[in-house]
């Protein structure tokens, strides 16, 4: 396997202007000629399908939901980052990157986040032109916040809703190129396979999630938008729907799989409380502006928090970490409060979680300016926790919440396999071993609306169409494959439901290749993983008409995948013997504690190749090379 | 609280086509903390060992979010907590013994796909006809080159809330989807970017409306009631003075 990362010569600033000229252009005449398939209609699918369209291409776009304005992207709280220095507090393309580069460990490409700063600015252009009603102050003016990693406040938000918003933007872009016959939507169809010809991406093969029909689609190039893979620890802030199915599949037909034990643990979730909960729920980081956490000093103490007196309290982000406070970044922020409740000051009903007590800035705000920014988040946590989270501070924990890995990408957001190209979180391109917070939505919306309409179309100028019978053995080999795993499922017959299974594969991720990973529990996961997932093919019991709209059919199949993919997981992370950003090693720790990364011998990029079923893969090191920062261990303090 | 037992009452359908009915189910050891969804979960791996079919409900974000959580609870789109989506309301709101009905949305605009799922895509396809502004990727100016006054930003927000579950149908004795579609015609009315096609907008969104056979609106107020959102019907009355203005003035 060759990787190639395509990142243009010249200085930094300047490769994306001039690699945009370099790139081959179609024509507009002949861009109706080609066919394009985008799956997924979150931020990433959703910019892309508009887009690609806008330029005339013809697009199919796929969800496994009813409506693209379902995807996942739908439940981004916090916001959106853009370089835009409304505040004039000393933001700038530049310091958006540094921050991003930094954020991110070192452990992604400076050409790739600097473009993602650079265009940044325009998705907020483009987000108010399409009428999201971003905050605004009585100026008339569009408003910041900040966001942990940052000491500028560049984060744009539409109250507690942002993704929501910027959603329902791209999905009223789409929904303009569907009137236009520009793009046929296809909802609530999984995509199962790739379909690949004279080694190019050329089709998908799909499943209608109501009939049961089993079809193919052909395109000129195939864009994956599909999300990220958080599920695979059962509970996570993800939706129920989302999966790694697509990007797995991909994975099985020869694309590289990058970083995939880079996964975030997002320190601000509601609590786990038992066994039957189905997902967990993020509070958002925005939250750390004016909440402080803490937990009392003394082990095991049993009191109510407002009867525990401020000198029993330990702030303990802010007297670790002065200059940052309550805005480190996530993987700070989490294990430290792993740390604390490893060290028994956990609080609340399981003595897992830690308090986020906005008493003080309620004094110093009123109680009416905190409701107007965080009102919503206030009110969904008093309906799970059944406590008013203004009188009683707020209990938090880690939870996962996103993975930077992702299929690997070039520049052109290209994955090794030509033709097939891999936006948004389902990518591992920008943010390295942590992401910062409110860059996702900027980078899945930079991907489609700003980086694929002009990458795309080199590709396809240059490479021929290939007509593919619809006789093809590649066809009929896909199409074969899909149904023989959904029969061989539907055989076993077992006595465990997939959602059983899915929850013992989350408590070894959780466990073994969580927020604290070393070799020993590397080697257990390895070795526990493929014994579930034995179990898994001889003893499941699924709901059985494949005919009919069954979820559990569909679950269970992806269920299926993340029993392969937590296996490549806990090998990366074995892999990698250095402490980055959310991969934190045990044995790579400084002397206080903090993530030790090994720049020497790690500043690369792990891609995974498929050898086939039962074969070990093989990793390829894509080398990271920095040219413009200097590679400094992080320090928040 | 000890766990709960309880009786639900669940309309089962195969498809579109077949008539469906009502199924008496029991579901013991039922915890205060789960979410109703939950809740049905253990009922599904129930009927999954016993070899049944399970019970298709819609859901995806469990966060009030995305919109796709749509069951009627003992009549009521939503169940009965005031601003909240069925994936939000915990099982602390009911008691051991108590017997639940659970339907789908019913409204002819929405035909049911299995059991408890219901096919919303008119409300896309509503959007299709009008519920953006016609401007491609590439065109914008600078996001602060038009200042909007904080207090039509915020009501536009307030519409732009929406998440297209469709309870505001299920609620309405005439099965109007006008909560709906005001929410965006508002939104888009009350900001500058919107006003354009602002007229345009208004006419071909409700006549799409009409033509997904939708009802009309006779201002029941039932679908601001269940609203999830608690989107007002004020902008119902703005969605109506849009639409006549577009129809006396022309686009
Ligand atoms: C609770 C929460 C809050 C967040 N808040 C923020 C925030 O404030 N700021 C920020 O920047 N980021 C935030 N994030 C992260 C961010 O929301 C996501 O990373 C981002 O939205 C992912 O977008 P996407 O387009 O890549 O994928 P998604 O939005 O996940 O969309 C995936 C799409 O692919 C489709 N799909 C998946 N598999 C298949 C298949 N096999 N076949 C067909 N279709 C398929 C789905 O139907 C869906 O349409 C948050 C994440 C969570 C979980
Ligand atoms: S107006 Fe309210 S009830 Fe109707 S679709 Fe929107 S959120 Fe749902
Ligand atoms: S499941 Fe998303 S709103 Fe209920």
């Amino acid at each position: 396997m060759k990787l190639d990362s395509k990142i243009p010569e010249g200085p930094l600033a300047e490769k994306w202007d001039k690699h945009r000229f370099k790139l081959k252009l179609v024509n507009p005449a002949n861009k109706r000629k080609y066919n394009i398939i985008v799956v997924g209609t979150g931020l990433a699918g959703a910019s892309a399908a508009a887009s690609l369209a806008e330029l005339g291409y013809h697009v199919k776009n796929f969800c496994i939901q009813d409506s693209p304005r379902r995807a996942h992207s739908i439940a981004a709280q916090g916001g959106i980052n853009a370089a835009k220095n409304y505040p004039n507090d000393g933001d700038s393309i530049w310091r958006l990157f540094y921050d991003t580069i930094k954020g991110g460990d070192y452990r992604s490409r400076e050409a790739n986040v600097y473009r993602l700063a650079q265009v940044s600015n325009n998705i907020i252009d483009q987000g108010v032109a399409q009428g999201i009603p971003f905050a605004r102050e009585y100026g008339g003016l569009l408003d910041n916040r900040s966001f942990g990693g940052a000491q500028v406040s560049r984060t744009f938000y539409a109250r507690g809703q942002t993704g929501q918003q910027l959603l329902l933007g791209a999905y009223s872009s789409l929904m303009r190129q569907v009137a236009k016959k520009q793009v046929q939507l296809i909802t609530r169809t999984e995509m199962l396979d790739l379909i690949l010809v004279d080694g190019k991406a050329v089709g998908i093969t799909t499943r209608n999630l109501i009939t049961g029909e089993i079809a193919t689609h052909m395109a000129d190039a195939v864009v994956i938008a599909t999300g990220g893979y958080g599920n695979v620890y059962y509970l996570s802030t993800n939706a129920k729907n989302s999966n790694a199915t697509a990007a797995w599949r991909c994975y099985k037909r020869g694309a590289a799989f990058a970083n995939p034990c880079f996964t975030q643990i997002h320190p601000t979730c509601i609590p786990f409380s038992g066994d039957y909960q189905s997902k967990l729920t993020l509070m958002s980081e925005s939250l750390r502006n004016d909440g402080r956490v803490w937990v009392p000093k003394k082990r095991g103490d049993d009191r109510a928090p407002n009867d525990i007196p401020e000198d029993e309290r330990d702030y303990y982000l802010e007297s670790r970490y002065p200059s940052f406070g309550n805005l480190v970044p996530r993987d700070v922020a989490s294990r430290n409060a792993k740390d604390v409740v490893d060290d028994g000051r956990g609080v609340g009903p399981s003595k897992v979680a830690v308090y986020l007590d906005f008493a003080d800035s309620i004094n110093r705000l009123g109680e009416n300016v905190i409701r107007e920014k965080y009102g919503n988040l206030f009110d969904m946590y008093e309906r799970i926790i059944d406590e008013n989270p203004y009188k009683t501070p707020m209990m938090i924990y880690p939870a996962v919440h996103y993975t930077m890995g992702g299929l690997w990408v070039d520049y052109n957001l290209m994955s090794n396999i030509p033709g097939l190209f891999v936006l948004g979180e389902a990518n591992f391109s920008d943010h390295g071993a942590n992401r910062l917070g409110a860059s996702a939505l900027m980078q899945g919306l930079a991907d489609g609306y700003f980086v694929i309409p002009y990458t795309i179309g080199d590709y396809l100028a240059t490479n021929k169409a290939t007509k593919v019978p619809s006789s093809h053995h590649a066809i009929e080999e896909s199409v074969a494959l899909v149904h023989d795993k959904m029969d061989k499922l539907l055989y076993i017959k077992g006595e465990k439901t997939s959602t059983e299974f899915h929850r013992e594969l989350g408590k070894i991720m959780w466990e073994y290749v969580g927020m604290a990973r070393d070799e020993a529990g590397l080697n257990k996961a390895l070795e526990e993983i493929p014994k579930l997932r034995d179990e898994f093919w001889q003893n499941v019991r699924v709901s059985s008409d494949k005919n009919l709209m069954n979820k559990d059919l569909e679950f269970t199949g992806r269920i299926a995948d993340f029993l392969e993919l937590g296996e490549l997981m806990a090998r990366d992370a074995l892999e990698r013997n250095e402490s980055c950003g959310g991969h934190f090693r045990l044995e790579s720790q400084t002397d206080e504690g903090e993530a030790k990364r090994k720049d020497d011998e790690y500043a690369f990029v792990s891609a995974w190749e498929y050898k086939g079923e039962g074969k070990k893969p093989a990793l390829h090191k894509e080398k990271l090379v920095f040219d413009n920062v200097e590679l400094t261990q992080r320090s928040y303090k | 609280m000890a766990d709960m037992t309880l009786t639900l009452k669940i309309w089962r359908q195969k498809d579109r086509k077949s008539p469906g009915k009502f199924v008496t189910y029991t579901v013991e050891n039922v915890s205060e903390h789960m979410s109703f969804l939950e809740m049905m979960d253990v009922l599904n791996e129930q009927l999954i060992k016993k070899g049944e079919d399970v019970v298709e409900f819609d859901n995806d974000c469990r966060e009030g979010i995305c919109g796709m959580c749509s069951l009627v609870i003992n009549g009521r789109p939503h169940g009965q907590e005031h601003g909240t989506a069925t994936c939000q309301l915990h099982m602390r709101k009911f008691k051991d013994g108590d017997i639940i009905v659970v339907e789908p949305w019913r409204a002819a605009a929405f035909p049911v796909l299995k059991d408890l799922a219901v096919d919303r895509t008119a409300f896309d396809r509503i959007m299709a006809a009008g519920g953006y502004t016609s401007i491609n990727v590439g065109g914008a100016q600078d996001a602060n080159a038009i200042p909007i006054a904080k207090r039509a930003s915020d009501e536009a927000m307030d519409a732009a809330s929406c998440i297209g579950c469709g309870a505001c149908v299920a609620a309405c004795p005439n099965a109007s989807a006008s909560l709906f579609v005001a929410a965006k015609i508002s939104q888009l009315a009350l900001l500058p970017q919107g006003q354009i096609e602002r007229r345009r907008r208004a006419a071909n969104m409700v006549a799409q409306m009409d033509k997904e056979g939708f009802g009309d609106c006779s201002n029941h107020a039932e679908c601001e009631a269940v609203c999830p959102k608690e989107i007002s019907i004020t902008h119902i009355a703005r969605m109506k003075r849009e639409y006549f203005k577009a129809m006396a003035l022309g686009e």
